[in-house]
């Protein structure tokens, strides 16, 4: 496995342009300073651990409010 | 709206997760299902250049790159595996898809659809995600995979506690699935077997590749207690009575297209502009009359 990526790689540009939430099929906001991605119709963050965007609802943060 | 809950979903993503370190003791079976699988692509003279892999377990993204297909993002349900293809790679769920509509224009699940719980729903999902004229691609393994090993567990288990539960997955049948296809509003749909011809000298071997492909038992309703001791020793003696085990892997082949003007259809009743009857050369008989003896 190649592991040549910083522990905190941000996401690749080519991904964000498919992404949507999951669960709201709405649009995505990248946080870049957080590397997370916000689904504000959702409430929620989906992380990016090394690169890789975690687009499953049960490992996403809540936002608050 | 909701599926019966067969699987565990978090306990497949946490076998995938550590499947991933070991996944490449089990290539050579996955390369042969998935070479079977893309054949599909020289049927057509499409070319296409947007492709998703879900589940490929690191072994189908690189083949389709070698297919010419540049832009290829591989999903799994562990972000470990799906790391493995070297490429572009996203966590999701078959039955949460994170991706735009009309996002690729083709998408290949190589044996990686029958831990889904909502089948039907995740075909919608990839239809969606398929522009236009797109192709989908999978290979699920059907009923009677694991079938040697599934009656040795009953058996054993039946002989040990006077009762069975259930440690092999159910399988599909080949003839849900052409209707599958067309209930997810995918055009051309065929449905076909392929058997991939396995055998293993041991029960140990077989089961140590299920494991490295991250194959283990993930039904919900699975007998959370310890198996008695005696259950996978006499299983494996049942099972090794004939060595090599055959262990034949029967791969339910799907093709279907997101739908799009080119493509042919039948046309609309009562739409002819030529009588059959003409076409034929014979005399006209109305509906109710018997044909003349």
């Amino acid at each position: 496995m190649s592991t040549t990526e910083a522990p905190n790689a941000p996401l690749d540009p080519k991904l964000l342009e498919i992404l949507v939430c999951p669960v709201t099929k709405g649009p995505l906001r990248y946080d870049r300073a957080a590397n997370e991605l916000i689904s504000e119709q959702a409430g929620l963050a989906y992380p990016v651990r090394d690169g890789i965007p975690i687009m499953l609802p049960s490992e996403a943060r809540k936002l608050e409010g | 709206m909701s599926a019966p809950e067969i699987f565990d979903r978090a306990l497949v993503a946490r076998r995938r997760g550590r499947a991933a370190a070991h996944v490449a003791g089990v290539a050579p079976i996955l390369e042969a299902a998935a070479d079977m699988l893309l054949d599909r692509l020289d049927d057509t003279t499409h070319r296409f250049t947007r492709a998703l892999d879900i589940g490929g377990r690191g072994v189908v993204a690189p083949m389709l790159r070698a297919r010419g297909i540049p832009f290829v993002v591989s999903m799994d349900l562990s972000p470990r595996m799906a790391a493995l293809n070297g490429g572009l790679a996203v966590a999701g769920d078959e039955e949460w898809l994170p991706f735009a509509p009309g996002s690729f224009d083709l998408v290949v699940a190589s044996l990686s659809l029958h831990s889904v719980n909502d089948l039907p729903g995740a075909l919608v999902q990839i239809r969606r995600a398929l522009a236009p004229d797109g192709l989908f691609l999978a290979s699920l393994p059907g009923l009677g995979t694991l079938q040697g090993l599934r009656e040795a567990l009953i058996a054993a288990e039946a002989e040990i506690s006077g009762g069975a539960s259930p440690r092999v997955a159910p399988f599909p049948e080949l003839r849900d699935m052409a209707a599958l296809l067309q209930r997810a509003g995918l055009a051309l749909p065929v449905a076909d077997m392929q058997e991939l011809p396995l055998a293993y000298r041991s029960a140990l071997g077989l089961v140590a590749d299920l494991r490295a492909a991250g194959e283990q038992n993930a039904i919900r309703a699975r007998n959370p207690r310890i198996p008695p001791r005696m259950l996978f020793a006499s299983a494996f003696a049942r099972l090794q009575a004939e060595t090599p085990i055959p262990t034949p892997l029967p791969l339910l082949m799907l093709t279907g297209w997101a739908p799009h003007e080119s493509q042919s259809r039948p046309a609309r009743p009562g739409s002819a502009d030529i009588r059959l009857a003409d076409a034929l050369g014979v005399p006209e008989q109305s509906t109710g009359e018997k044909a003349g003896r």
